[in-house]
C-alpha cells in the first residue's frame, strides 16, 4: 500500500496531536467544567438546585416549548425539502434562501421580530391587548421564538439527501399506479427515515438549548416564562453557582444524549441503507 | 370570562398549539408580577414570600408574588413593549416616567405613596480588593495610573447612571472646576473601564467572580451583598466622602392591574414596603430604610456621608438629567468613546 500523503510520519503525529489538543481545549475542556463545577459540593446541593420549584418549572418550560416546536418544524422541513428536492419552480431559490434565514440571522433579531410584531407597540399588538391574548413575554412567544431558530434544522439535513437520490423511485411508483400517499409512505419515508431522525435530533438540541432569541422574549418571569438556559443564567447571577451549573449540566446531558442517539441512527442507518 | 372570549382562547390555543392557552391560565388571579431591576433579586425573593404571608393572614386569599430582573431601562422597555407587570420597581424615576409616558402608568405616580415613591434608599460606593491595594480613598483616586474601573452601561444599568452622576456631582462640587471639569474628569474614568456591562449584576459578577478591575463602582447594597457572598477576606468597602443619594421609586402600572383586576393587592404590596417589617427587611439587604427608627436599629450599617440628590441645582431632577446626560448625543456620548 502506498502512503497518501507526503510527509514524514513525525509531522502527521504532530499535526494529529494538535487536532486532539484543540479539540479536547474546545469542546471537552469546557464540558468537564460544567460537570466538576456542579458536583463540586457533592450531589445534595445539585439534587437541591434541580428540585427547586422554579427549576422545575424551567425544565417543564423548556420540555413544553421543545414538545411544540420540533413536530411542527418536522413536518414544516419535510414539506420543504420535499418541494426543494424533487422539484423546479419559480422562487425555489427564494424558498431555499428562506428557509436557511434563521441561520444568518443573530438570535437576538430572531427575538426582536415577534416583540415588534407582538408587543404591545408592535403591528399587532393593540388588537391582541383588546382581545386579551398574551404572545411576547409568555409561553406563545417562546414557542414562536424557538420555531423560528430551530426550522431550518431539518429541511437541510433531508435536501442534500433528497437531491441525490432523485425521484427515480416515486416516478417509478407512480408508473406503478401508487397514490400519492402510497407513495410517500412506502417509498419517500423509508429512503429518508435515518436522516429524517437525525435532523429531528439536532432540532430539538436546539429547542432545548436556544438562548439568545428566547431571552428577548421571555420577560423572565421565574417559574413561568424561564426556560433552562435563562434559569442558568438567572442562578448565575445570583451567586448560585452550584445551581447554575448543576442546571447547566442536566441541560448539557440532554444534548449529549441527543448526540449520542443520533451517532447511533446513523450507523444504523449506515447499515441498512438510506442516508447519505 | 365570557363563554366567547372562553372559544375565542380556546381556536387561538389550538392555532398556536396550546400556547395561549397556558399563557392565559399562568396570568390568571392570585399572581403578582414585580418587574424589578439587577441587585434587588435576593431582597424581593425575601419580601414576596413576607408578603404572601400578610395578605393570607389579612385576607385568607394565597397570593404568589413573582419577579423579573434585569437592567432597570430593559425592563422599563419590556414593561412598555407588554411585559404584564402589576407593579415596577425600579432604579430610577426616569424609567417609571418612561413607562408612565405611554401611558400605562398615571402621570401623578410619584405622589401617590410616601418619599416620591421610594420605600428605600442607597448610594453609591466603591468595592476594591482586600487591602485596598490601590489606596482609592475617594473620587481623585481613581484615575491614578494603573487603575482599572468596573461600571455598567448608563444607556441600560440605572445603577451605572448614579455611578455617573455621583462622579459628576462630585466634580462639579469638590474640584472647583464647574462643568469643564466634571467632564475631562469623567471621559479619564470612563477610559479606564475595559468594558460596560449592560447591567449593576453583570458588572458585580465581572469584578467579583472573574476578577476584573481594581474597583467597582456599585450600589451600597450589591458591595455588601458581594461581600456577604465572597467573605470579607476578599473585599473592602469604601465609602467616598461625598456621593449621591439614589431613590428606587416603585409604582403600580396602572393599565396592567385594571385589565387583570388586582389593582388591590398590587397596591398592598407596594404599601407593605413602608411597614416596620417591609422597612426592616429593606435594611436587612442593605437598603437604606426611610423609617427612622428601622435606620436605627441598622446602626453603624450606613455610615452617614455628604450626598447630594438628583433634584440638585446641578442635575435638575430626572428628566432634564437623563436628556443632558444620557439620551442620545448627551453628554455621555461624547464623554465615552469606546476604544479610545
Amino acid at each position: 500500500m502506498t502512503p497518501a500523503t507526503a510527509e514524514p510520519r513525525a509531522i502527521r503525529w504532530l499535526l494529529v496531536a494538535l487536532a486532539v489538543l484543540l479539540l479536547g481545549a474546545f469542546l471537552l475542556l469546557p464540558l468537564a467544567a460544567v460537570f466538576t463545577e456542579a458536583l463540586r459540593r457533592g450531589w445534595g446541593p445539585v439534587v437541591a438546585a434541580l428540585a427547586d420549584p422554579d427549576a422545575q418549572a424551567a425544565i417543564r418550560l423548556t420540555l413544553l416549548v421543545a414538545a411544540i416546536a420540533v413536530p411542527v418544524n418536522t413536518l414544516g422541513g419535510l414539506a420543504g425539502a420535499w418541494c426543494i428536492a424533487r422539484f423546479t419552480f419559480p422562487g425555489r431559490a427564494l424558498l431555499l434562501a428562506l428557509i436557511e434565514l434563521p441561520f444568518s440571522v443573530s438570535p437576538v433579531i430572531s427575538g426582536l421580530v415577534w416583540v415588534l410584531l407582538f408587543g404591545a407597540h408592535g403591528w399587532f399588538g393593540p388588537w391582541l391587548q383588546a382581545h386579551d391574548v398574551q404572545i411576547v413575554f409568555a409561553v406563545p412567544g417562546l414557542v414562536l421564538a424557538t420555531l423560528f431558530v430551530t426550522f431550518p434544522f431539518v429541511a437541510r439535513t433531508l435536501i442534500p439527501l433528497m437531491q441525490e437520490q432523485g425521484r427515480a423511485a416515486e416516478e417509478a411508483a407512480a408508473t406503478l399506479g401508487a397514490s400519492g400517499w402510497q407513495s410517500f409512505w412506502r417509498v419517500t419515508l423509508p429512503q429518508i427515515r435515518w436522516a429524517l431522525l437525525s435532523g429531528v435530533l439536532l432540532c430539538n438540541a436546539r429547542a432545548m438549548g436556544e438562548f439568545g432569541a428566547v431571552s428577548v422574549v421571555s420577560g423572565h418571569i421565574r417559574g413561568e416564562t424561564n426556560t433552562m438556559p435563562l434559569h442558568v443564567e438567572i442562578l448565575y447571577n445570583e451567586y448560585q453557582f452550584v445551581g447554575a451549573f448543576a442546571v447547566a449540566a442536566l441541560l448539557a446531558l440532554l444534548a449529549l444524549v441527543t448526540l449520542a442517539a443520533k451517532a447511533l441512527l446513523e450507523r444504523l442507518g449506515a447499515r441498512r441503507g438510506g442516508m447519505a | 370570562m365570557t363563554l366567547s372570549s372562553l372559544s375565542r382562547r380556546a381556536v387561538l390555543g389550538s392555532a398556536l398549539g396550546g400556547g395561549v392557552a397556558l399563557a392565559a391560565r399562568a396570568q390568571g388571579a392570585g399572581q403578582l408580577l414585580n418587574v424589578s431591576y439587577d441587585p434587588t433579586r435576593e431582597f424581593y425573593r425575601e419580601f414576596n414570600s413576607l408578603f404572601a404571608e400578610q395578605w393570607k393572614a389579612k385576607t385568607g386569599q394565597g397570593i404568589r408574588a413573582n419577579a423579573s430582573h434585569g437592567g432597570s431601562g430593559r425592563q422599563a422597555r419590556a414593561v412598555i413593549d407588554g411585559l404584564q407587570a402589576d407593579v415596577v420597581t425600579l432604579a430610577l424615576a426616569y424609567d417609571i416616567d418612561a413607562i408612565a409616558e405611554r401611558g400605562l402608568i398615571n402621570a401623578d405616580w410619584q405622589q401617590r405613596l410616601p418619599h416620591n415613591s421610594s420605600p428605600y434608599t442607597s448610594t453609591i460606593v466603591f468595592l476594591v480588593r482586600k487591602g485596598n491595594p490601590k489606596k482609592l480613598a475617594d473620587w481623585p483616586d481613581l484615575l491614578k495610573p494603573g487603575v482599572s474601573i468596573v461600571t455598567p452601561n448608563p444607556k441600560t444599568s440605572g445603577g451605572a447612571r448614579w455611578n455617573y452622576l455621583a462622579a459628576w456631582a462630585w466634580a462639579v462640587k469638590k474640584s472647583s472646576g464647574g462643568e469643564q471639569a466634571a467632564r475631562s474628569f469623567l471621559t479619564e474614568m470612563f477610559r479606564k473601564v475595559p468594558v460596560l456591562d449592560t447591567g449593576a449584576r453583570g458588572a458585580t459578577t465581572s469584578f467579583v467572580q472573574r476578577g476584573q478591575g481594581d474597583v467597582l463602582l456599585a450600589w451600597e447594597n450589591e458591595a455588601h451583598l458581594a461581600f456577604a457572598e465572597f467573605g470579607a477576606d476578599q473585599f473592602d468597602i469604601v465609602y467616598p466622602g461625598f456621593s449621591i443619594l439614589a431613590e428606587p421609586p416603585v409604582a403600580v402600572v396602572d393599565r396592567n392591574v385594571d385589565r387583570r383586576g388586582t389593582r388591590a393587592v398590587a397596591e398592598a404590596y407596594l404599601q407593605a414596603l413602608y411597614t416596620p417589617e417591609g422597612q426592616a427587611l429593606a435594611a436587612k439587604h442593605f437598603y437604606r430604610p426611610r423609617d427612622e427608627a428601622a435606620l436605627a436599629a441598622a446602626g453603624s450599617r450606613f455610615p452617614r456621608i455628604e450626598m447630594t440628590t438628583i433634584d440638585d441645582p446641578i442635575f435638575g431632577g430626572w428628566k432634564k438629567a437623563q436628556a443632558t446626560h444620557f439620551d442620545d448625543g448627551g453628554e455621555f456620548d461624547r464623554i465615552y468613546q469606546p476604544g479610545r
